[in-house]
């Protein structure tokens, strides 16, 4: 790291005025994590497509990134090669933690990956199907317990719409936050809790030698591969997926925002970003300009009142 | 094939020139990376995942290891030779291991760490390829009531392990406790104490709170005595190398902190310091020489580098039968796996057995390469100490202070560093232990998640906490640790506590 900095010294130093902009990527989540996975491969990818020569990744970890977020709004302002990594989990994140740096602080520029929700049970569970959790939700909402991700996350949101979706009233559901999917899947594979919650990649090995038992994923529709109906088939109506984008700084002028665009969009379409998508198992979801907005707007409107009616947000 | 020959084929593998060269590469940046405090081997792993793209999956998996084990190593000099732990599992080994480099018994203490972490990672490496399977359902049986068992026998066993006083170490402890619940609270998403100060969401940083002790506190404190401090220290007393004497002394403190270690790092939520406090404890009790812990003893440098070691072996054992990555290092291991389209979990082994024994094996190769790579420079380490005081302790601070900046570039984490390391001054001058607070930052928020979890599952029955039979047996012979010290000091302690030690070797 101490290199890094020096050498980005240097570099930043004698530096000319290139043609291609020499991206930083702030990663607000320590190394290892998904956003993290996901600056690391706009890193390799941006570099070997040739759209930027020199890219660095900064990572400053902590509160689902909203820290990261604050640091980025005031520090990059009006930088045109500064990006940072986000997601779902920041649109909960700032509203669980009142983040005083909201998404509206930056300029968002592209959703690029997304990962669907699964729900899981041990195998010796004795809920079989969507329809056993509803009747087990019903009974006693307290009794089943949710083993997910950190609490306000997607994971969270999502047992809280499907709660919501079955007719259950999601302040009474008995979510149960482990610092992150990994720490849960032990405890889900363990039969501490009754039912797991996370991206699919998480039980993505477990399901296929037969340990877990996938119940249901939050897809649209089914999933190529996947040997399990969506939500909305059992019943409910849940589509949640955890998305990544990629965001550039506020108060950048309108040719700014135009070549960080077209400069994202050639990264989207282009082999190697593609073929990391194929190897990570992560869906190719890309949306930008208006229609990134919009959808944006969307959920965080809607994430807003999942979270009051989980009673996370007053 | 049989499992033995699996191993042999994956030494064959590792055993290439170029994969020796990349496990080379692995540990000396490894142990360069351990030695930095707050730069640890999982940003390390991160910023040279794009580089090793390029590389055959075993050649970078090699390197991996690599680093990973000498961050696991490198930790330990720099706590014994500057009392600047490098890494969170090295806190420990700062305690004696300083005191000893200050007697002028430097060598040994490295020289006993360096073979203890290759006793360790010798044998939970070997653990790791014959019976992962089973820690690893030993591993799953730990729900959330078993982990807070494990944790009151964790405050219980190292509470009453430091310094002399009860009452100052609980104060120290307590100091702990309250700054662990800074940040925002894990299980609802709600801040705590941060006072609307951002940097303060995440709770704050072990390694930042335990440099700022140990480091800036000590500094400031030998700075305050001026020139009436006490004279140079002598850098090499007696022999540089581990007597007979150290080596029986040294030998089970190893063993035992292997056993202690090894599946702690396979628990989900296990963490490798925990380990370190545990085996510490265990030393302090079992000892001989009681009265030299705390003066230096070399049992308290022997036990948890072995342990911290063997914690790091232990942490692959949940990665490579599961995918479940349990520490920063395994997630972005976890990772490099993904880069070459390998999944690990419970396919990995009977899908991909070439790469899976490759790694073992490739993981004692680094590990003996960190022992030839070590001892020789024990000579040249230990000449640190010889440097001029005020250079020394110069040094430490910069040093200190390039660490915390190098792993979270902020003014507010300086500020703290400054804050906390008069903090650990003023304590020194009033004679309070630090290494609690050290203890109460790691194992408050643990202990309090899992508190809370298990009584969530439960509907907040509190009879869960017993009905478990490990989580009662924990809690059990957390009890007794509390108690028998009480019932022997009030029956004319010293003979019959000896005793016990003797009859339990």
């Amino acid at each position: 790291m101490k290199h890094v900095f020096i050498a980005s010294l240097i570099a930043g130093s004698i530096a000319l005025p290139a043609f291609a902009a020499d991206y930083t990527i702030m990663a607000p989540a320590a190394p290892g994590g998904g956003w993290d996975q996901t600056a690391r491969t706009l890193q390799t990818a941006l570099q070997q497509e040739g759209i930027s020569k020199n890219v660095q990744v900064v990572n400053v970890p902590g509160a689902g990134g909203t820290i990261g977020l604050a640091q980025f709004a005031s520090q990059q302002k009006g930088k045109a090669n500064a990006l940072i990594v986000g997601g779902y989990v920041m649109v909960g994140a700032i509203l669980t933690n009142k983040a005083p740096v909201t998404l509206k602080e930056v300029t968002p520029i592209a959703r690029l990956t997304g990962e669907y929700e699964a729900i899981v049970v041990p195998a010796s569970s004795n809920i079989k199907s969507v329809a056993d959790l509803v009747d087990a939700l019903k009974k006693n909402p307290g009794a089943v317990s949710w083993g997910g991700g950190s609490a306000g996350g997607v994971d969270h949101i999502a047992a809280g719409l499907i709660a919501k979706a079955a007719g259950v009233d999601p302040t009474k559901i008995n979510y149960i936050a482990f610092s992150g999917g990994g720490e849960a899947l032990a405890a889900i594979l363990g039969s501490q809790v009754t039912v797991g919650i996370s991206s699919y990649g998480e039980f993505e090995s477990q399901v296929k030698s037969g340990t877990l038992r996938l119940l249901a994923v939050s897809s649209d529709q089914r999933i190529a591969g996947i040997d399990a109906p969506t939500l909305k088939e059992a019943g409910l109506n849940v589509v949640v997926q955890n998305w990544r984008m990629v965001a550039a700084p506020p108060g950048l002028t309108a040719e700014q925002k135009a070549a960080v665009t077209a400069d994202v969009e050639k990264l989207a379409k282009s082999k190697t970003w593609q073929e990391a998508l194929k190897t990570k198992g992560w869906q190719d979801t890309y949306l930008a300009g208006p229609a990134f907005e919009e959808q944006l707007a969307k959920d965080v409107a809607a994430t807003e009142t999942v979270l009051k009616d989980i009673g996370l947000v007053k | 094939m049989s499992t033995f020959d699996f191993l042999l084929q994956g030494l064959l593998v590792a055993a290439q020139p170029m994969n020796l060269l990349y496990a080379l590469i692995g540990v000396t940046l490894g142990t360069a990376v351990g030695v930095l405090p707050g730069i640890g081997p999982a940003l390390t792993v991160a910023l040279l995942l794009p580089v090793t793209y390029r590389l055959d999956p075993a050649g970078s998996l090699i390197m991996f290891a690599g680093i990973y084990y000498g961050g696991m190593y490198g930790g330990s000099t720099t706590s014994i030779l500057l009392n600047t732990p490098g890494e969170s599992s090295s806190i420990v080994t700062a305690l004696e291991g300083n005191k000893m480099a200050r007697n002028g018994r430097g060598g040994p203490a490295l020289a006993t760490a360096a073979i203890g972490s290759f006793v360790a990672g010798l044998i939970a490496t070997i653990g790791l390829a014959f019976i992962a399977p089973a820690i690893v359902k030993l591993a799953l049986v730990f729900g959330p009531r078993e982990y807070f068992a494990l944790m009151v026998l964790a405050f219980v066993t190292v509470s009453s392990a430091f310094g002399d006083s009860t009452l100052r170490g609980l104060t120290s402890l307590f100091i702990g406790l309250a700054l662990a619940l800074i940040g925002i609270d894990q299980l609802t998403g709600q801040t705590r104490l941060a006072f609307e100060v951002p940097d303060l969401l995440d709770g704050i940083e072990v390694t930042t709170l335990a440099v700022a002790m140990f480091a800036i506190g000590e500094t400031l404190f030998i700075a305050a005595q001026g020139n009436t401090g006490p004279d140079k220290v002598e850098a090499v007393k007696g022999s540089l190398w581990m007597t007979a004497a150290d080596w029986a002394r040294s030998w089970k403190p190893w063993l035992r902190g292997t056993i202690i270690g090894f599946p702690i790092g396979a628990m989900p939520a296990g963490g490798a310091e925990i380990g370190t406090f545990l085996s510490y404890a265990t030393e302090k009790r079992l000892t001989k020489h009681p009265e030299e812990f705390g003066n230096g003893a070399i049992e308290g440098v022997a036990g948890p580098e072995a342990a911290n070691n063997a914690s790091a072996a232990g942490t692959l054992v949940p990665l490579l039968t599961l995918g479940l990555p349990t520490t920063a290092t395994a997630a972005i291991m976890l990772a490099g796996f993904q880069q070459y389209g390998l999944q690990p979990g419970p396919l990995l082994f009977a899908t991909n057995p070439q790469l899976v024994w490759g790694l073992i094996a490739s993981l004692l190769i680094a590990n003996f390469m960190l022992l030839v790579l070590n001892l020789p420079l024990i000579g040249l380490w230990v000449r640190l100490l010889t440097i001029p005081k005020p250079w020394l302790y110069a040094g430490i601070l910069l040093f200190a202070t390039l660490g915390t900046i190098g792993a979270n570039p902020s003014v507010f984490e300086l500020g703290m560093l400054l804050a906390f390391g008069v903090m650990g001054y003023m304590m020194r001058v009033f004679g309070y232990p630090i290494a609690p607070v050290v203890v109460g930052l790691i194992l408050g928020p643990l202990a309090e998640q899992q508190l809370r979890r298990a009584l969530a599952i439960s509907q907040g029955d509190f009879t869960v906490l017993v009905t478990s039979p490990i989580a009662a047996v924990l809690l059990a012979i957390a009890a007794l640790a509390l108690i028998v010290p009480l019932i022997l000091r009030a029956r004319g302690r010293g003979e019959v506590l000896g005793q016990l030690a003797a009859s339990e070797d």
